[in-house]
């Protein structure tokens, strides 16, 4: 009894892997800045939000995407509550995208992504800069939507195969 | 009558605001209007706004401190190893570098000695300073803003504006104090100017953040007077630091004039700094 009640409490923490890790990476950038990389940069909450959003959409609950978003502008000092309307206009594309979609398509879901963090990215360019008078430098952007772009396909995959490990292939969408 | 298709797109967009799944507690567009409501409020800076930052940023900064910890001993382990790889050549450079200033110091304490005599002689007006030695517990430069959290807060007498300081050399000042916490804006940031004075010829102008890891002087009158590895000290101008402060060296771009500020400090690796704020001996 005590191995099956062991089982079903590691299968629920699987269940919140999702929100777990972008609480995870929300706290702990993951920029890579001690390489001194001048031309890297991406952002993962971004693939994670409209991946889950996209294919599961209950495991990440949006009142937690909205303080994510909250936590994510104190660590890296934007303006408090750009990055939770960006994540919360993530989930909104995402969830048009699975609204409109009878057959899903990987490279479909990409393109569309790509499109969304253009979208994203500039209005969070237009309130920092112009509501807020904080500046950004464009090409900084450009390379971290490029970035982040590239980036979907990979942990696409990856997130795929832990959405069958765990889940077994279900969507509850 | 069949829907059309933009009949289509308006029931997915709708539904995509409005709906709610089995599992969600709040609608998207509740939540997008509380944030616009706190982007608006953050704007006019609503003290409520702000009380609430403050208690998110502590918790914010506490926990990126714990979840960066596994980050921090790669990074570490990382610098330790290419120390260890370049020991033998940085040990080199560094013996001549001790002759060098050995015979610098002797040279410096007979000017500082003599620039007090003379300080006192017209009068001028001699700082004293408050210092607090805070611990960086997050550095984590994001792509676009350059910014470090430290230890220290208003509990601690961390004040808007404070310089921060490596050692000797000017990194940065405090732009948001909470209870336990402070955030430092780097000299490296887009957002960062500060006044200085270039040495040896005393030319006034701005340092600017860049982004990246140096700063560029802007609106400088003589600029053909200013040569490679002249020194940029912070000119007290607008009060807000003392004049002296050393903050890096020139490096002149000869195809397009532009004058680099190459940073004493490597802003990737402050552990612990000091936190100064400037009064005259009057005050």
């Amino acid at each position: 009894m005590g191995g099956i009640s062991r089982l079903n409490y590691f299968k629920q923490i699987f269940e919140k892997g999702p929100i777990i890790i972008l609480f995870i990476s929300v706290f702990n950038e993951f920029d890579f800045n001690y390489l001194d990389l001048k031309y890297f940069s991406f952002n993962f909450p971004f693939i994670l939000i409209y991946y889950w959003s996209l294919k599961r959409p209950g495991s990440l609950g949006y009142g937690l995407i909205f303080l994510s978003g909250l936590f994510n502008d104190a660590v890296v000092g934007l303006p408090f509550g750009v990055s939770s309307l960006c994540y919360l206009l993530i989930c909104v594309f995402s969830t048009y995208l699975r609204n409109i979609t009878l057959r899903p398509n990987l490279i479909k879901d990409w393109f569309f992504f790509g499109f969304t963090i253009l979208v994203v990215n500039t209005m969070m360019y237009v309130i920092a800069s112009l509501f807020f008078e904080v500046k950004i430098i464009y090409e900084d952007i450009l390379v971290n939507i490029l970035f982040t772009f590239l980036f979907y396909i990979i942990f696409s995959n990856l997130f795929d195969y832990y959405q069958k490990l765990v889940f077994g292939g279900t969507t509850n969408a | 009558m069949e829907p059309s298709s933009r009949d289509d797109f308006v029931i997915a967009i709708r539904s995509a605001f409005l709906k709610k799944d089995t599992k969600q507690k709040f609608s998207l567009l509740a939540l997008i209007l509380l944030t616009l409501t706190i982007l608006i409020f953050a704007r006019y800076d609503f003290r409520f706004v702000k009380f609430a930052k403050t208690s998110l940023n502590e918790i914010a900064y506490r926990s990126t401190f714990i979840f960066s910890a596994p980050e921090n001993f790669v990074k570490t382990t990382y610098t330790e190893t290419k120390n260890i790889l370049f020991v033998y050549n940085k040990n080199k450079i560094l013996e001549e570098k001790v002759k060098e200033l050995d015979s610098k110091i002797l040279e410096t304490n007979y000017i500082i000695s003599e620039n007090e005599r003379l300080k006192k002689t017209i009068d001028d007006i001699s700082y004293l300073s408050d210092e607090i030695l805070a611990k960086v517990i997050v550095d984590k430069q994001s792509p676009f803003l350059k910014s470090i959290i430290l230890n220290k807060g208003s509990k601690h007498g961390a004040k808007l504006g404070m310089a921060v300081l490596d050692e000797k050399y000017l990194v940065g000042k405090i732009v948001e104090v909470n209870f336990t916490t402070s955030r430092v804006l780097l000299l490296s940031d887009l957002n960062s100017k500060i006044p200085v004075d270039i040495m040896p010829n005393g030319t006034l102008s701005i340092l600017s953040g860049t982004g990246l890891n140096h700063g560029i002087i802007q609106y400088v009158r003589d600029q053909e007077l200013i040569e490679n590895d002249q020194t940029v000290y912070t000119s007290g101008a607008g009060g807000l630091f003392k004049s002296g402060i050393p903050v890096g060296k020139i490096e002149k771009n000869l195809t397009d004039n532009e004058l680099k500020v190459n940073f004493y400090s490597d802003y990737s690796q402050l552990r612990y700094v000091k936190l100064v704020s400037f009064k005259t001996e009057e005050e």
